[in-house]
């Protein structure tokens, strides 16, 4: 089947198995390998992109479910070489050990942080209850929310896809 | 030396391309013409293999070659590296012949163009089984009458480890108590965030193999690949790209390893395989699984005598690397930081018809410490002690270090009583004893849990660990004055990128910027042996500390001859090397280096270049210890035990980066008390994995979690020059008794004394219901 799919702004056309998940062609047709795949079954939160604006896991999406999407990765998180604040809090905050979840992390994070610039600690443990992290023990990564969250109320034009 | 960098919170330096997506992990390497590699796994959890029938699977378009078990028996049982007397040596070969032994286990393996129809093919496999009596249960197993996983065998009994230090007999006979409980460990599972994956690329003319892995040992993989595989090990090269997360399961070599090796060699084009979560958890190394009666003697003042464990270890059906060492170190530790005059351990590994257990992030310490930390409870509320008392009264003083145990290690520096204080003091303890007398009086249940843990790192000294305890660092400063560390340990999350740094540039009064360490390559770092049991910065940042010394004599050997004074006059300040004694003589640090690697104007006798080699050697174990408080409160409706307050003070010897010991303290009290709370691999009686995936096996998650508060005691250990002790794994083996110990304080007016892991909503909801609070 024919899909074109948006990713990071760049337009990807191909023909496609119906069952290709787009975790997998973002992965391997658009070589977009930031996404990571962490169970394959929608629990884990790895695989979370930003898909018109929500966020998803590409693990639980076809391709062809994905046919005019415009699809934001980790890789469409900085911008002219500037780290995105959540980047950044991960960073300062040592928000992340082995990295692998990371990038589910930031786009789980992103969207909360779109519906609600000021969450509390509780939000944002809610927020990513479906991702999972066995290196952190999550302490940290709500502290690089908050601090992309003051840091997005100071700057609020630095999000994603603008 | 001046220290700008150690001790410092310094940011990660690995964190930029792991933020921004960059990173390279083993699903992330591509290579022209590569092959996909899925495998078929037995269903059975004991059976006889009648026939294997791959025509359907080798017929299907994209399918490049099906192996079966006989074709690669030729590359031999999978080793396992440790050895006990009489030990019954159950080894696994690539893929099960004639029989399996566990659902997962590994019978046949296909390559295919792409990863979608090689899954299809694994499927069309097919496989006639005989199914065979199952045994799941280690205490039936070990039954002559029960069922044998080997015939070749006369029992599923693999080992039996037993040791008596001073006289427990009349240790129990002066007793004026005694206090005895079972303890149960229950299975686990590591579920790294990255599962298992390898590819492998095989170059023909050369006899030349390159292996990417997810592996915690690249040096120790090469080894054995090389072995099993007919390839000259410096022709074979193991490359561990970014690695998420070890926990100890990514130091094994598995089936699927050799297999993938196995079959780019076979077909001649690389061949990826990438562990999918299901497979992971039935066929990646489960840890703890443990079951432990023990006795406790004590005088009426709380005082151990004594104390005999009879412990059950179920190994899984087989050995994989590390298996039947893992439990003997519940032994080692069993005293915990107490004086135990006398201790008996009578300890069985038993083979049963599931996945192989092995090194899991505390591997064999947190049974060890769980059990002597619920018995301790058990003991203070038997002789209506205060926890906190029993304890203090049985710590050996900080004079008695080194202090040798009943457990037949010697402790290197401790004060226990110290990170006791500070944790009793951190969470307010005389207040929260106050505070859940009111609430018992208004019928709510808070309850308060203790844990002073001891564990073992640094591993070690070789002759204590069956050999390879050592690591191995070189450090060349470049010709630029930019310096690179090659290291023998394999990071995976643990930040050695940036506390080598910090080490080396206050060692040399450089920037950490201008440090990069290389590790994970066979082919670039000197061979090592790896990272697990937290030894990484302790036994291989000392590596690098000595190939810097090395280096920094030589460097004040050559700004001697060029200041006209002599080596033991010059020190190192920042950025430049200087005549001691404010003498306004100095030479830049990167002008020795460009001296060095010009090699003109050197000092007689002097080699060129600047680069050295360590092997550090460990003279002992290191011991860190701490002191963990955890609160929690019981919701009379669900029995759900909520954590309202969690204190842990550690003591992991000097610290280079805090910001790197408190991530990994975070991360592993939440493995920890995920053991207390929520993990368990459940095995029906049929052997089938009823938590075969991350919707059944529960793994915390951020909502499950108060802010942790907290502190750390500096005690130095003795055995390496920076005084590290490690802290890979404290986090996880001081909260899992923390927390079951807090959950039975907070259920003893219901008359509890024990209740087994893992503590969920339902076990105390039925004791809230069934019983009435005294």
């Amino acid at each position: 089947m024919h899909v074109k799919i948006k990713i990071n702004g760049k337009i990807y056309e191909r023909d496609v198995e119906p069952r290709l998940l787009l975790t997998h062609f973002i992965r391997d047709v658009a070589g977009l390998t930031g996404t990571h795949i962490g169970c394959e079954t929608s629990i884990c939160g790895a695989c979370t992109v930003l898909a018109n604006g929500l966020a998803v896991k590409s693990c639980t999406m076809f391709a062809v479910q994905s046919d005019g999407a415009d699809v934001v990765t980790i890789e469409g998180m900085a911008k002219d070489g500037q780290l995105h604040p959540l980047q950044e809090g991960f960073w300062e905050e040592h928000g992340l050990q082995c990295g692998y979840c990371t990038p589910g992390m930031i786009m789980c994070s992103h969207q909360l942080l779109s519906r609600n610039a000021s969450p509390s600690e509780t939000e944002i443990r809610e927020a990513l209850g479906g991702n999972l992290c066995r290196c952190t023990g999550y302490q940290n990564i709500v502290k690089a929310v908050q601090y992309a969250s003051r840091k997005l109320r100071l700057a609020p034009k630095v999000a994603a896809g603008d | 030396m001046t220290q700008r960098y150690v001790g410092q919170a310094m940011k990660r330096k690995e964190d930029p391309r792991l933020v921004s997506g960059t990173s390279t992990y083993v699903d992330d390497v591509v290579l022209p013409g590569m092959l996909y590699m899925a495998v078929t796994r037995s269903m059975h959890a004991h059976a006889r293999i009648k026939r294997v029938d791959t025509s359907r699977a080798q017929k299907l378009p994209g399918v490049v070659a099906v192996v079966t078990g006989e074709e690669v028996a030729h590359c031999g049982p999978i080793p396992c590296a440790a050895s006990l007397p009489n030990m019954k040596r159950a080894l696994r070969h690539l893929l099960a012949m004639n029989k399996v032994r566990f659902v997962g286990e590994p019978i046949a393996a296909v390559v295919a163009e792409n990863k979608y129809i090689a899954r299809d093919a694994a499927d069309l496999v097919e496989i006639d089984y005989e199914p065979l009596p199952v045994v799941v249960d280690p205490e039936k197993a070990m039954d002559p009458a029960s069922p044998r996983l080997y015939e070749e065998f006369s029992d599923n009994i693999a080992f039996n480890f037993f040791f008596e230090s001073g006289n427990t007999e009349e240790a129990f006979k002066k007793a004026d108590v005694i206090v005895k409980e079972r303890f149960i460990n229950q299975r686990l599972a590591p579920i790294t965030m990255e599962p298992r994956g390898v590819v492998a690329a095989y170059r023909m003319p050369d006899n030349e193999l390159v292996v990417w892995c997810s592996t915690q040992t690249p040096h120790g993989l090469r080894t054995l690949l090389a072995n099993m595989l007919q390839v000259p090990e410096n022709q074979t090269r193991v490359i561990a790209p970014e690695v998420g997360g070890g926990f100890g399961c990514k130091v094994d070599l598995y089936a699927e390893d050799g297999l993938v090796g196995y079959l780019a060699k076979k077909t001649g084009r690389p061949v990826k395989w990438i562990e999918g979560r299901r497979e992971n958890i039935a066929a990646t190394i489960h840890g703890r699984d443990q079951i432990d009666d023990v006795e406790l003697a004590l005088k009426k003042d709380g005082t151990i005598l004594g104390m005999r464990v009879k412990a059950i270890a179920d190994l899984g059906a087989f050995l994989s690397f590390f298996t039947p060492m893992i439990p003997t170190l519940t032994g080692l530790l069993a005293p915990g930081c107490y004086k135990v005059p006398a201790l008996k351990f009578d300890q069985v590994g038993v083979l049963t018809n599931k996945m192989a257990t092995d090194a899991y992030r505390g591997a064999g310490r947190p049974e060890a410490t769980y059990l002597i930390e619920r018995i301790m409870d058990v003991a203070a509320q038997k002789l209506k002690i205060d926890p906190a008392e029993i304890r203090r009264k049985n710590f050996p003083q900080p004079s008695e270090f080194p202090f040798k145990t009943s457990g037949g290690v010697i402790y290197d520096s401790a004060n226990y009583e110290a990170a006791l204080d500070r944790a009793l003091e951190k969470a307010d303890y005389k207040g929260l004893r106050r505070k859940q007398g009111q609430l018992r009086k208004q019928g709510k249940y808070m309850g308060i849990g203790l844990s002073s843990y001891v564990e073992i790192c640094s591993a070690g000294p070789s002759h204590a660990v069956g050999g390879g305890g050592w690591e191995a660092g070189t450090v060349r400063v470049e010709r630029t004055g930019k310096v690179s560390v090659l290291t023998g340990v394999s990071p995976h999350g643990q930040g050695q990128e940036t506390s080598f740094a910090q080490i080396v540039a206050d060692e040399f009064g450089i920037e950490p910027d201008d440090v990069v360490t290389i590790h994970g390559d066979t082919g670039r770092v000197p061979s090592g042996i790896g990272t697990f049991g937290s030894r990484g910065t302790s036994v291989g940042g000392t590596a690098v500390y000595l190939a810097v010394q090395d280096l920094k004599e030589k460097m004040k050997k050559i700004a001697a001859h060029l200041l006209e004074s002599t080596a033991d006059k010059i020190e190192f300040g920042i950025g430049k090397l200087l005549v001691k004694g404010n003498s306004g003589r100095s030479i830049n640090f990167n002008d020795v280096v460009t001296v060095a690697y010009n090699a003109v104007r050197l000092p007689p006798g002097t080699e060129p270049g600047l680069e050295a080699t360590r092997f550090f050697e460990p003279s002992n174990f290191t011991f860190p210890f701490g002191t963990h408080v955890c609160v929690v409160e019981i919701d009379e409706e669900t029995g759900e035990p909520k954590i309202t307050k969690y204190v842990a003070v550690d003591d992991c010897g000097n610290v280079i980066n805090p910001l790197l010991v408190e991530g990994q303290i975070h991360g592993g009290l939440v493995q920890g008390i995920g053991q207390a709370l929520h993990e368990e691999v459940v095995y029906d009686e049929n052997g089938q994995l009823l938590t075969g995936s991350l919707m059944d096996y529960a793994i915390p998650r951020a909502h499950d979690f108060p802010e942790f508060e907290l502190d750390r005691t500096v005690t130095p250990s003795p055995v390496n020059p920076l005084g590290l002790k490690g802290v890979g794994e404290a986090g996880t083996i001081g909260s899992t008794p923390a927390v079951v110990n807090a959950i039975v304080d907070a259920l003893a007016p219901f008359g509890i004394t024990h209740i087994d892991m893992p503590v969920r909503s339902e076990k105390v909801w039925r004791i809230l219901k069934g019983r009435k609070a005294s």
